[in-house]
């Protein structure tokens, strides 16, 4: 079977990628801790040795659109190409093409069905930056096969906090069941307090930094009780009109299990929203626990 | 009212550079324009499947052409698709970095939580 070597989350912050590879007088003050940061991070991930990374994201309305809107999608497509024109506008992120895994994908279409979540599929998908970004802290060659499955954290009604939950453990499951040989990295991204659009965006940090210092104790302590005893639809509201983005975290908390805390845990405090990233070893630590080489 | 229309309109302009150039350089035109020929457009359908029943009231009419975020957050219109897409057309007169987004901000200051309902 296969073996999940490494559950990461993090935060996707699409400036990342213009900030660390600004020089001069573009390059802002805060890029040389940031790309530090994102650095020791990358390693959690590349001492895991992954061969194939389930992405976990959230399309910015790019192709999933109010007229036939998903809550969980499963990309089964050979290849993605990645980022979109008003990606490369505000942001300047570069056109890529990724590789897709169509066997994990369709294990994981069909093992989640039976488990009772009503996946959609795509078998032509353009991803975004919730997957991009990642790929560009964590893996910028980008030369591993993906199955990218999206989310629906934008369009009201979204599925419940505690569904989020379910669909990460589910995945668990399901990844750890696929009769592969294969090393599995399970990489989400979502966002602490968040504000877009509303009167509270682009502060000098996050709109709400109470709460993003108890959801990174949360996500490092796997603390599932606690975020589901305080969090729910409503209650997201209060942090930042896009916090809902934060059910993703809850997704990869699925993934990783209630209780167990994470190997790695950072967090960036940065205008505009707080950065967090978190590394966790299902398999044990690579080169500590003996367990895997 | 139609929140929906108003983020169709929102989304399909964000992702098209010539229309993004259109909304900054002729507003009036673009919208009008824009509600003649794709409000009823389903997307990735030819023009002989279109809708029969969308169009915008007046307010949202004067508001898209007006460009004013303020009346659009009001309407409910998705705060993400209206940043995007006004970033778009008004960064580039940035004088310094993020003026535009702070000032979008501050024209919000007057709401309070809960924030007009975006849901669909």
């Amino acid at each position: 079977m296969a073996t999940i070597v490494a559950v990461v989350a993090s935060t996707h912050h699409p400036f990342y990628y213009r900030a660390s590879t600004s020089t001069g007088a573009d390059r802002p003050p805060f890029a040389d801790e940031w790309t530090r940061k994102i650095l020791a991070f990358r390693e959690t991930l590349t001492r895991a040795n992954p061969d194939v990374l389930v992405m976990v994201g959230s399309d910015h309305f790019h192709q999933l659109w109010l007229d036939n809107m998903p809550q969980f999608l499963v990309g089964k497509a050979p290849f993605y190409d990645a980022n979109w024109y008003n990606e490369e506008r505000e942001f300047g992120l570069p056109r890529m093409t990724l590789k897709g895994h169509e066997d994990l994908s369709s294990h994981i279409l069909r093992n989640g069905l039976d488990e009772g979540f009503d996946l959609a599929f795509s078998n032509e998908l353009r991803i975004d930056h919730s997957i991009t970004c990642p790929i560009i802290t964590l893996r910028p060659e980008a030369d591993l096969p993906i199955v990218p499955i999206y989310t629906n954290i934008f369009a009201p009604p979204l599925p419940q906090p505690s569904r989020f939950v379910q669909l990460g453990s589910a995945l668990r499951k399901i990844i750890e069941q696929w009769p592969s040989h294969l090393r599995v990295a399970v990489i989400g991204t979502g966002h602490l307090s968040l504000e877009l659009g509303g009167p509270r965006q682009f502060g000098p940090h996050g709109p709400d930094p109470a709460f993003d210092e108890k959801a990174v104790g949360w996500i490092a302590n796997g603390d599932l009780d606690g975020c589901l005893r305080e969090v729910t639809l409503d209650s997201l509201h209060s942090p930042g009109n896009a916090t809902h983005g934060f059910m993703d975290f809850m997704l990869m908390m699925g993934v990783a299990g209630a209780g167990v805390k994470a190997d790695h845990v950072d967090t960036l405090d940065l205008f505009h929203t707080m950065e967090a990233y978190f590394t966790w070893y299902p398999s044990g630590v690579p080169g500590i626990s003996g367990r895997l080489s | 009212m139609s929140k929906y229309l108003l983020n169709k309109f929102l989304f399909t302009v964000d992702r098209d550079p010539e229309l993004v150039e259109r909304y900054r350089e002729a507003p009036r035109e673009l919208v009008t324009w824009w509600e003649a020929t794709m409000a009823n457009s389903l997307l990735n359908c030819h023009d002989g499947e279109d809708s029969t029943w969308l169009a915008f009231t007046d307010d949202e009419r004067d508001a898209l052409i007006a460009r004013d975020h303020v009346r659009l957050f009001a309407m409910g219109a998705h705060p993400f698709l209206a940043l995007t897409l006004f970033i778009a057309v008004f960064e580039r007169d940035n004088t310094e970095p993020l003026e535009y987004q702070k000032a979008y901000g501050a024209a919000l200051s007057g709401y309070t939580l809960p924030y007009p309902d975006i849901a669909t």
